[in-house]
Parts: structure tokens; C-alpha cells; sequence
């Protein structure tokens, strides 16, 4: 079976964590990180709002670029020493629901972490990078809790009967 | 030169000189477009030379102050002053993105007043980048909240913007005088950008956080910090002494560059670059270009405009017209356009104008809607990353910010 597993800065331990036990022994395994280049793009821009001045010349290596693509190859492999077991990496750069959709494509599982409110359970835990993710995802997905799965009783009670849906 | 003319001809001129700095082509700099577009309006009549040479001397003194100010932020840098910043950051961040965001706020709001929104720009963004890298967290909230706090926090000193510069002598009061006017402003400002942020960035900011080493406290400059800090000293205290506080800036600029000189920790070429005398040509040229448009009629108009009066409905009429101008031309010609209008007025409709110059520009990423919509056409190598958020981010924060601010100006002016 070949498996993706998508992590984030903020929850790659837990994702690693689940990945590692409930992927069988002999997965074929594919670490994946996308960074977003939105934060580059919008340092660039503001630079350039800055009219007339500090205009980096257009041949001068990109520093931030530089910077995010050291931290996704140092992110990837503290999670694949994490993981104790060989695995593929994959480090893209986008639109970041995008590329993680199109990694997924020749996969059979992708594997990720919900990536909004993870305290309740609902419709929230989801943030919308990981909700275009599972709507659009080429293959099946098994979804993890970051940290602690929320009880049942985080489920706000339902509205008293009579009253209409919004 | 008949006046209608040489109107047309002062804003052709202008127009040009913006659409190179702008679209920055290859064959000329905006300091050669603004300077020769100068020079071609005073030949053909279109600005006399004692007016274009008042022009140059109205501007000499803040184009100075912006000159050591820029040297003051790189002697900053040198020092480490950014990346002490970035370690304070991280350490009081504890693991958690909201922490983090705090922490930013805080900082960039600080750099943006007393260094400038360039230093923000130029030498905190990077820093900030790099630091939620280190963190593990998501760059967004933080690279967007610098980008914001450049321009809401840019309102407290007159050395916070270049805009402020360009206005403070006009508006006729002291340094002291103008930040006290600007605190409740700014604060106000700052304040709707936490709410909004907190907010629209909650998904990001509300990852579980995890314990991690905490780093070492940083070692802060000192140096830098001190002369810093007595420049500060120096401009609060000029009007008691009688001293203009583009000496103090001097003589702050003199006492960070000069020690570094010595030690060969600075070199020539560097510190030539970061006072960016391009930029300074560029600035003169147009303050002559504005002046030839303004002299021909284009003043009228913005009189025409521009409320004149002190009540709260004019104020925010002033800060809402600014905003719209800032957008439709960038905010360094509709400040030197607006000012002179607004000075007649007195020190409040001034301030006005700056609020909506400063805070108007978060409404685009890239300073104005005429140079989004030129990166548009030019389909530049961002136009694939959809920047939609900014624009939304700015829709949300820039009329309450607006708003906000006028009112406590007001309130401020009123006190």
C-alpha cells in the first residue's frame, strides 16, 4: 500500500505519532510538507509598496525562500527520524491544498491531522486547507486528532426542537 | 505657459514618473524620471525656478532627517538589534502562535514608530519569517501582521513614515506635541488590527503548542539601543531647547555610523546604499513635480475637496479622502498633493490627512490599487498566489481603523 502522509509545523509529531501505528510493516511511505509561499509573496509585495526604495536587485537570491526551504527539509527529517522507518520525502511549495491533492493522486491512503479547533468535536475542526483536502482527496483518508480526541459531550446540545435550522 | 497647459503637462510628468517607480523597467530609475520630469517642467515654464527651487528647500531638511533615520536603522542592524528581536520573540512565545502574534504586535509596532515602516519592512519582516520558521508554526498571521502594523503603527512619530515627515513641518507642531496628538490614534489603529487578526486568523493561532526548549534570552545592543533611545530623548526634548530634531537625528546617525567606521564594521558602499540616495533624488524631484501640478491648479481642485474644518464630520472626511487618494496614487504624491491644502487648515485636518494616507495603503498589498492592478496586467511572477486574504484582511480592518483613529484625534484635539 502506498501511503502519503501530509504533516504541518504545528501537529507533524502527533501525525507521525498515528501514522506509525496504524500503518502496516510493509507501507510504502511518503512524507509530505507544502510550503505555503503566501507569507513570500506578501513580504515581496510590501517591500515593493515601498515606493521607490529598498528594491532588492532582481538577481539577488530570495532570502525567505531559502529560509522556509531549509525549514521543510529540517521539518521532514526530524519526522521521518520520528517515524524509525524508511519512507520517501516530498517538500512542494503552493498553493498548499492544492499540491497536497495532487501528491495524493498515485497514493492508495493520505494520512493527515485536522488542522482547526482541536478541543471539540465538529465542523470547525477542520480549517479550510484541510477541508478542500478531504473533499477533493484522489484516494482514501484517514483523518487524525492532533492531541487528545474529544469526548462526545464537546458536541453542543442541539437546538431546542421548534427552532429552524440557519 | 498658460495654466491649463502646463496643468496637464505637470501631471503627465507625474503620472510618468510614478508608472516607472512602479514598473521599475530596466533602461531608467525613478530617480532619473522624477529628476529629469523636474527639470523638464521648470524649462518649459511650467514651474518657475524660484519655486521649484523653494520646492527642493521645503523638502531638503525632511529628505536629511529621512537620510539619518535610515542610517540610524542600519547601525540597528548592524548591531543586532533585528535579530535580538527575533530570540525576544521566540523566547516569549513560549510555543504558541498566538504568543508569538503578540509579541509581534508588540515589535513591529515599536520598530514601525520609532524607525520607521522601512526598517519594519525591510529588516523585521525577514526576522519575523524566520523565527515562526524556527518555531514550527505557520509564518502567515505574523508575515501579514507585519505587513499591517507597517502602515497602522506608522502614524505615533513623525519619523515613523516618510508621509509624517513630508507633513510635520507644515503642520506647525512640535515633535512631542504631534506623537501625543497621534498616540490614541495609533493605539486605536493597533487595536482593531489585534481584534480583527485574532479572529481571522484563529485557525492558525489555535494549533495545539507543544513545550519545546526555551531559548536563551538574547543579548540586546546596547549601544544601539542607547543612542537610540537618547535620539528619542533629543527629538522629545527639541522644542524645549530649541533645536530642530533633524539634529538630533544628525547627530543620533553620526554617533552609530562613526564608531563603526573606525572598527570597519560598516563600509562605505554599505551605508552609501542604505541611505538610498536614489530614492532621495526621487523624492526631491517629485516634491518639484507636485509643486509645478499644484501651482497650475491642481491645489484648487484638492481645495475644492478637501473639508477645511475642524468638526469631527470634516476630520473624517479628510482621513476618508486621503485613504481613497493614498490607494489611487500611492501615498508619497497624495501626501505632498494634500498637505499643503490641509496646513492651511491647522495641525488637525494635517493629522487627518495623515491617518488616512497611513492606514488607507493596508486596503492593497502593494501600497496602491494602481500598482496591484499594474502587477495584474503585468500578470508579475505573484499574480498566481492569490493574495484574495490581503485584500479581505484589508476591507476588514481599514474603515474601522479609520474610523477609530479620527475619532480619538478628534477627541485628542479636543482635550
Amino acid at each position: 500500500m502506498r501511503a502519503l502522509v501530509w504533516i504541518i509545523e504545528d501537529t507533524w509529531q502527533a501525525t507521525i505519532t498515528r501514522a506509525a501505528a496504524y500503518l502496516s510493516a510493509d507501507a510504502d511511505i511518503t512524507l509530505l510538507h507544502v510550503t505555503n509561499t503566501e507569507p513570500e509573496t506578501l513580504a515581496r509585495a510590501a517591500r515593493r509598496g515601498l515606493l521607490g526604495r529598498h528594491q532588492p536587485p532582481t538577481s539577488a537570491r530570495e532570502p525567505l525562500q531559502a529560509i522556509s526551504e531549509q525549514a521543510a527539509q529540517a521539518l521532514l527529517a526530524d519526522a521521518q527520524d520520528q517515524l524509525q522507518r524508511p519512507a520517501a520525502r516530498q517538500a512542494r511549495r503552493g498553493r498548499v491544498e492544492h499540491e497536497v491533492t495532487t501528491a495524493a493522486e498515485p497514493m492508495d491512503l493520505l494520512i493527515l491531522a485536522r488542522d482547526g479547533d482541536h478541543q471539540h468535536l465538529g465542523p470547525h475542526s477542520l480549517g479550510p486547507t484541510a477541508r478542500y483536502v478531504v473533499d477533493h482527496a484522489p484516494c482514501d483518508v484517514l483523518l487524525i486528532w492532533p492531541d487528545a480526541t474529544p469526548p462526545l459531550t464537546t458536541i453542543p446540545s442541539p437546538p431546542p426542537a421548534g427552532t429552524k435550522p440557519r | 505657459m498658460a495654466d491649463d497647459l502646463a496643468l496637464v503637462l505637470a501631471l503627465v510628468v507625474l503620472a510618468v514618473t510614478l508608472g516607472v517607480a512602479v514598473a521599475r523597467p530596466a533602461f531608467v530609475s525613478e530617480a532619473v524620471a522624477a529628476l529629469v520630469g523636474a527639470v523638464l517642467l521648470v524649462v518649459v515654464g511650467a514651474v518657475s525656478f524660484s519655486q521649484a527651487v523653494h520646492a527642493v528647500r521645503g523638502l531638503g531638511s525632511t529628505v536629511g532627517f529621512l537620510a539619518a533615520m535610515l542610517l540610524i536603522a542600519e547601525g540597528c542592524r548592524r548591531d543586532g538589534l533585528f535579530d535580538a528581536m527575533g530570540a525576544l520573540m521566540a523566547r516569549g512565545a513560549g510555543g504558541s502562535p498566538q504568543r508569538l502574534l503578540a509579541f509581534v504586535f508588540v515589535i513591529a509596532a515599536v520598530i514601525t514608530a520609532v524607525l520607521s515602516l522601512d526598517a519594519n519592512v525591510v529588516l523585521l519582516t525577514p526576522v519575523v519569517f524566520a523565527t515562526a520558521a524556527r518555531m514550527r508554526t505557520s509564518a502567515k498571521p505574523q508575515v501579514y501582521a507585519c505587513a499591517h502594523l507597517a502602515n497602522s503603527a506608522s502614524l505615533l512619530l513623525p519619523v515613523s513614515n516618510l508621509t509624517n515627515l513630508l507633513a510635520f513641518h507644515a503642520s506647525g507642531l512640535s515633535f512631542l506635541h504631534f506623537g501625543a496628538l497621534m498616540a490614541l490614534p495609533t493605539l486605536a489603529a493597533v487595536g482593531v488590527e489585534w481584534v480583527v487578526f485574532t479572529r481571522f486568523f484563529a485557525v492558525d493561532l489555535r494549533r495545539p503548542r507543544r513545550a519545546g526548549a526555551r531559548p536563551a534570552r538574547p543579548e540586546l545592543p546596547r549601544f544601539a539601543l542607547g543612542v537610540l533611545a537618547l535620539t528619542l530623548a533629543g527629538f522629545a526634548a527639541s522644542s524645549l531647547v530649541g533645536v530642530a530634531p533633524v539634529w538630533f537625528a544628525a547627530a543620533g546617525a553620526a554617533a552609530i555610523t562613526l564608531p563603526a567606521l573606525v572598527r570597519r564594521t560598516a563600509t562605505p558602499v554599505r551605508l552609501v546604499r542604505a541611505v538610498e540616495p536614489g530614492f532621495l533624488v526621487f523624492v526631491l524631484g517629485l516634491g518639484v513635480i507636485v509643486a509645478a501640478a499644484s501651482a497650475n491648479g491642481l491645489d484648487s481642485a484638492v481645495r475644492a475637496v478637501l473639508p477645511t474644518g475642524g468638526s469631527l464630520p470634516d476630520l473624517l472626511a479628510i482621513a476618508a479622502i486621503s485613504a481613497i487618494l493614498a490607494n489611487l496614487v500611492n501615498n508619497l504624491p497624495a501626501t505632498l498633493m494634500l498637505v499643503p491644502v490641509a496646513a492651511a487648515a491647522g495641525p488637525g485636518p494635517v493629522l487627518a490627512t495623515l491617518i488616512g494616507v497611513n492606514i488607507g495603503p493596508n486596503l492593497t498589498y502593494v501600497g496602491s490599487l494602481a500598482t496591484l492592478l499594474w502587477r495584474r496586467i503585468l500578470r508579475a511572477e505573484d499574480s498566481d498566489v492569490e493574495l484574495g486574504e490581503f485584500l479581505r484582511l484589508g476591507a476588514l480592518t481599514v474603515p474601522a481603523s479609520l474610523l477609530a483613529a479620527t475619532v480619538l484625534l478628534w477627541v485628542g484635539l479636543h482635550a
